[in-house]
């Protein structure tokens, strides 16, 4: 009998053969942490009474999520982060390198066929290479840290195939709102989504990554797509007998054909994520700030849409439109392609990378009564500040087209 | 934890309730004390809930319980403020998995959480796997979990069973 692309990791990972529905004990590649997570981790590691991690080159800290510190305590976090990665010898990436999601594939520690955990539910990111990743607590993480190791129940499936030509100004963040709409929050809780079909083939690793992004949006322990071309030519290597996809004969919860040929550009109100609507049933929702990044929408090729969109133009009076490169390297390279000065120019206002409004801590906090749209994946009640204020997600193209009319606006009649 | 348990008051909530209701992220860029975080315990579904909830009290939610970010501090929130258990007609799986690691028994029971009222009271029977309605003398049965995740629960999480033990819950007594 066949093998999902998870069983197959996960039976490599684990020594053995591993089916949908077992309890597997699997080594971890890589595990890790950011400033919301690892200082929980850390505390259990210590209550563990451990003195080493398992191995220091495969774990990975990272200051993100509000970063730099807005508060003394914050900073009393941040700094005991510091001095365990100094004690540990393990790598941490600091204020204004990154999010950690852009930075694990950027910085080549995500490989096909790995297992990777991570104290962040959005790890699952990470299949968009092949890779089973998946979001785990601090207690989970820290077990990690002790062992290199963690208990798995091996996930059924369910697979998306998704086939036709993506209109003009419908990206690959409204193929998985679409798909997140239809599913529910929790139709895939506690299974693996594999996104497949032709449109994923000619999808470049940058689209793959902000729909594997959200997987965890429809419940699912992780994302994933088949390696092929697109994977190796990311990761700059040749192929090592590294490739990692479904068999034919491979057991699926469920497979659901997409035509993608008809879709429109995708929102989701308030306040959950699968309250998706077409853009053109939203009708007249007046914005006071537009978000572009995050580890959904963040990289070069997102930025680059937005300035492209907006050369020329002005934000809309009285919108603040905030720009965060998801890293230091997109921040860099948006820098010498022009695009932060054309968006610069047109009123926006760019941030450190990290995280940004995403979780409601800074840089752009909603006051009660204020509305935002956002490239980013949560619009629950309070995410991004006031109990009353309301976020509507979508893609960057529909963020950049609302932050230049001041309200929500279809991108394809800009 | 207890093996068996009787609730004392039940705190009802509705579908999704997302980590960001249960514990919203200002707070746990601040602290990680149990207690600290208690105080903000489920703060975005009902503002006052630190205010009315009590030790041995059981939170009982609707589908999807726990939804959204990783956030141990979400059931560590609820530990603090003694909350015995939540019974919920489904719950996201990373907040399942967090929760059993802190010693918090999560119970998934649609029917028991449709015909619980205000008032009711609940007992709780891991080892034998159920759940039984009092005013009712109705039993309801609790999924299956590996008997690795039920010593874990009984030793209250999983830094508990492992000073226990010198060992993780998974990892056979052979090779520690």
């Amino acid at each position: 009998m066949g093998q999902t692309i998870v069983e197959k990791i996960l039976s490599k990972a684990s020594h053995g053969k591993a089916e949908a529905g077992d309890i597997v004990v699997a080594d971890v590649d890589y595990i890790m942490a950011h400033d919301g997570t690892a200082p929980l981790a850390i505390e259990a590691f210590r209550d563990f009474g451990a003195k080493k991690v398992w191995n220091k080159k495969r774990v990975i800290l990272f200051i993100d999520h509000d970063a730099p510190s807005d508060s003394e305590e914050l900073s009393t976090l941040h700094q005991l982060m510091r001095s365990f990665a100094k004690e540990q010898g393990i790598k941490l990436y600091d204020v204004g390198e990154g999010v950690c999601h852009q930075l694990m594939p950027e910085q080549g520690y995500v490989r096909p066929g790995y297992v990777i955990g991570g104290a962040d539910s959005h790890t699952c990111t990470y299949g968009a290479l092949g890779a089973f990743s998946t979001g785990l607590g601090s207690s989970d993480v820290a077990a990690i840290f002790l062992s290199g190791k963690l208990w798995f129940r091996v996930p059924e499936t369910m697979k998306f195939v998704l086939e036709g030509s993506l209109p003009r100004m419908v990206a690959p963040k409204d193929i998985i709102l679409y798909l997140i709409g239809k599913t529910g929050a929790d139709g895939a809780t506690y299974k693996s989504v594999e996104f497949a079909g032709s449109v994923i083939k000619e999808m470049a690793v940058d689209g793959r990554l902000t729909i594997c992004n959200m997987a965890v949006e429809m419940g699912a322990k992780n994302g994933i797509t088949a390696t092929d071309e697109e994977t190796f030519k990311f990761l700059g290597s040749k192929r090592k007998g590294e490739d990692y996809v479904s068999d034919d004969d491979a057991i699926f919860a469920c497979v659901n054909e997409i035509d993608v040929s008809k879709l429109e550009p995708q929102v989701a109100c308030p306040n959950m994520v699968d309250n998706v609507k077409p853009v053109s049933e939203i009708g007249n929702v007046e914005i006071d700030q537009a978000v572009l990044g995050s580890c959904t929408n963040g990289r070069l090729s997102d930025l680059e849409i937005a300035a492209r969109m907006i050369e020329g133009k002005k934000v809309a009076e009285g919108v603040r439109f905030l720009v965060i490169p998801a890293s230091e390297t997109v921040y860099l390279e948006a820098l010498s392609e022009g695009f932060i000065e054309t968006l610069v120019k047109a009123g926006a206002t760019v941030c450190n990378p990290g995280c940004g409004p995403c979780c409601g801590l800074h840089q752009g906090i909603l006051s009660s009564g204020e509305i935002a749209i956002s490239t980013t994946n949560r619009n629950f009640v309070g995410r991004m500040g006031s109990r009353d204020s309301k976020i509507y997600l979508a893609s960057p193209a529909t963020v950049t087209a609302s932050a230049l009319t001041g309200a929500i606006t279809d991108p394809r009649g800009v | 934890m207890v093996e068996r348990l009787v609730s004392r008051n039940l705190h009802f909530f509705g579908d999704n309730i997302s980590t960001d209701l249960i514990i919203p992220g200002k707070y746990k860029f601040k602290t990680t004390d149990a207690k600290e975080l208690a105080k903000h315990a489920l703060e975005g579904a009902d503002p006052d809930f630190s205010k009315k909830a009590k030790e041995g009290d059981v939170v009982v939610g609707g589908e999807n319980f726990g939804c959204g970010s990783s956030r141990e501090q979400a059931p560590l929130a609820l530990v603090g403020l003694g909350i015995k258990a939540v019974v919920a007609k489904s719950f996201a799986r990373i907040f399942y998995r967090n929760a059993l690691n802190l010693g918090l028994p999560v119970i998934e029971n649609g029917q028991a959480v449709e015909d619980l009222k205000p008032g009711d009271k609940l007992e709780i029977d891991l080892k034998k796997g159920s759940i039984k309605n009092v005013r009712m003398n109705k039993t309801y049965p609790i999924k299956p979990m590996p008997a690795f995740l039920l010593d874990m629960l009984e030793a209250d999480g999983l830094v508990a069973y492992y000073k226990l033990n010198g060992r993780l819950p998974w990892q056979k007594a052979s090779q520690k």
